[in-house]
């Protein structure tokens, strides 16, 4: 019998790794000292632990170690980079490049951005899985362009952008490329040379790290990347981001990284293998299912799905020992459905039905049968409940009804 | 988010799931609210001569507040007399069922449900009766 409640929701943060925990705990107690204190030996070990935790996340990524910036999450990494670009080449232009299924940390940087007058944004359209056109990037490019910022793979829906393409066009074209790899770095294959990426940001609790430890990858070499910080103090990071660093977690989001690296083909192969297997329950069991985001183009751990006629939020009762997360407006505190679901083309009504299933590392075969078998009985027992299910049993077309609307 | 016991109780055992023949002379039915909004409900009342709601069913596709919110009114306007159950206003349904703010356009569907479908029972009487029910209803 599998333990209740099953945590499926691996996209919204991770369990942390025992392991990441063993390395962590030295440096709360007998290992506590500030990392800039320079003149004993309290300050020197700090930083001999942060400085392996540098080198295990650049590892990583290919970077070198003193191209890693700590924050204090990926929202912190994303602002820096954004308002840091922007408003350091202030003289040489002020277009940026996103798009519309970014994180909200890039979307409000943008919109922050435009709202100050420091910068014109373009938000490019996403195609029916999710993915940005390489091509609407490259023909977005004008004189002023000085930064593209583009997601690593989305976190609702797990479709990964054609990076590397991205980033050869921002190369050609001498704009700085920016990218949110938070969902991939540690999933997937994440190489900044490889992909051209100038600036990138990452999360330790999204790869079974600690929470409130981010950092941001700011090339050095070729181009080397310039910033103004957006937080001024002591001048740690090399003066892009001051503040003490947290030692614990800076050294746990390192040992996550490791941990990430060395795990992440097989687990990747056993993640994909589990998700196909929900997958295949799920379309095999019940009627009009309908997958969001790409179907090979996507993070292994990632089935983003909406159940017709079935609410959302209502679904998500209905399996309360199973923890998932939906696009439904009742879930989200703006009552709008999700907008990176709506930006698929798909009907609104779709994004009121869809879960995003999150997969992760302690995730089970056994977990995978029970919540198939669970989500299959609320869906069918939902539908029995669902006017619309009935109205389209009967052949009546959904966009033939006059609906009364409030 | 924490939901009421009476919400969970309804959702968990809705009462009088169902459909009744929508052309049945007795039956009115009302359907409010549109899919891309995330709520529709369909509330059908069977009404006898005397303009007393005999019995109800519902179908709802919605959050769980919306849900209990028409299973609650199903059982409510049972045995209330048509003019009754038109007075029925969704701040009964919030006080029942101990509805958070963000879920009051859900009892607010609800109350338009019940409207709708004696609306629509009334329509169905005129066309055949032309004046005895509207007559009695009017005075109530």
């Amino acid at each position: 019998m599998v333990k209740l409640p099953i945590y499926m929701d691996n996209h919204a943060t991770t369990p942390m790794d025992p392991r990441v925990v063993d390395a962590m705990l030295p440096y709360f107690t007998e290992k506590f000292g500030n990392a800039a204190s320079r003149n004993h030996s309290f300050g020197w070990v700090a930083e001999e632990g942060v400085d392996k935790a540098r080198n295990q996340i650049a590892s990583l990524i290919n970077a070198k170690s003193k191209e890693i910036i700590f924050t204090s999450g990926a929202t912190e990494s994303d602002n820096l980079a954004i308002k840091g670009v922007v408003e350091f080449y202030k003289d040489k232009g002020n277009h940026v490049i996103t798009c519309v299924t970014e994180h909200k940390a890039v979307l409000d940087s943008c919109k922050a951005l435009e709202r100050a007058g420091k910068a014109a944004v373009t938000y490019l359209p996403v195609d029916k899985y999710g993915m940005v056109d390489p091509d609407d990037v490259r023909k977005a490019i004008t004189d002023k362009t000085v930064l593209i910022t583009i997601m690593a793979a989305n976190n609702e829906i797990g479709t990964i952008h054609p990076i590397a393409e991205i980033g050869r066009i921002a190369k050609e074209k001498g704009v700085l490329f920016h990218c949110d790899a938070t969902q991939g770095v540690g999933k997937i294959p994440v190489d900044v040379e490889k992909m051209g990426i100038d600036l990138l940001s990452a999360s330790a609790h999204k790869i079974y790290g600690p929470k409130g430890v981010g950092i941001l990858y700011v090339r050095s070499k070729g181009p080397r990347v310039r910033l103004t910080p957006i937080i001024d103090g002591g001048g740690h990071e090399r003066g892009l981001r001051s503040g003490t660093l947290n030692v614990p977690g800076i050294v746990g989001f390192g040992a996550a990284c490791e941990i990430a690296g060395r795990e992440m083909e097989q687990e990747a192969q056993r993640l994909r293998g589990l998700r196909d297997q929900l997958q295949a329950n799920l379309f095999e069991r019940l009627d009009e299912v309908f997958l969001n985001g790409h179907p090979v183009q996507r993070l292994p751990g990632n089935l983003n799905v909406s159940f017709a006629y079935v609410e959302g939020e209502s679904l998500l009762m209905g399996i309360k020992d199973v923890a998932v997360s939906s696009g439904s407006a009742c879930t989200s505190a703006t009552l709008e459905p999700s907008y990176v679901i709506r930006a698929l083309g798909t009907d609104e009504e779709l994004a009121h039905s869809s879960i995003r299933f999150g997969l992760g590392r302690f995730n089970t075969a056994e977990e995978v049968d029970f919540v198939a078998q669970r989500v299959t009985d609320e869906v069918r027992r939902l539908r029995d409940m669902s006017p619309l299910y009935e109205m389209a049993k009967e052949g009546i077309d959904l966009k033939s009804v006059e609906w009364k609307r409030d | 988010m924490a939901y009421s016991t009476k919400v969970l109780d309804h959702y968990n055992n809705p009462r009088n799931v169902g459909s009744f023949p929508k052309d049945a002379v007795d039956v009115g039915t009302g359907v409010v609210g549109a899919p891309e909004c995330g709520d529709v409900m369909k509330l059908q009342l069977k009404i006898n001569q005397e303009g007393v709601i005999e019995d109800a069913r519902f179908k709802t596709f919605g959050c769980g507040s919306a849900i209990a919110s028409s299973s609650y009114v199903t059982e409510l306007v049972k045995g209330k007399r048509i003019e009754e159950a038109m007075a029925i206003k969704n701040s009964a349904i919030v006080q029942e069922l101990n509805l958070p703010p963000v879920k009051i356009h859900c009892s607010v569907l609800a109350e338009d449900a019940i409207k709708a479908a004696i609306n629509d029972w009334k329509t169905k009487h005129e066309g055949r009766q032309p004046q005895s029910d509207q007559g009695k209803a009017a005075q109530g």
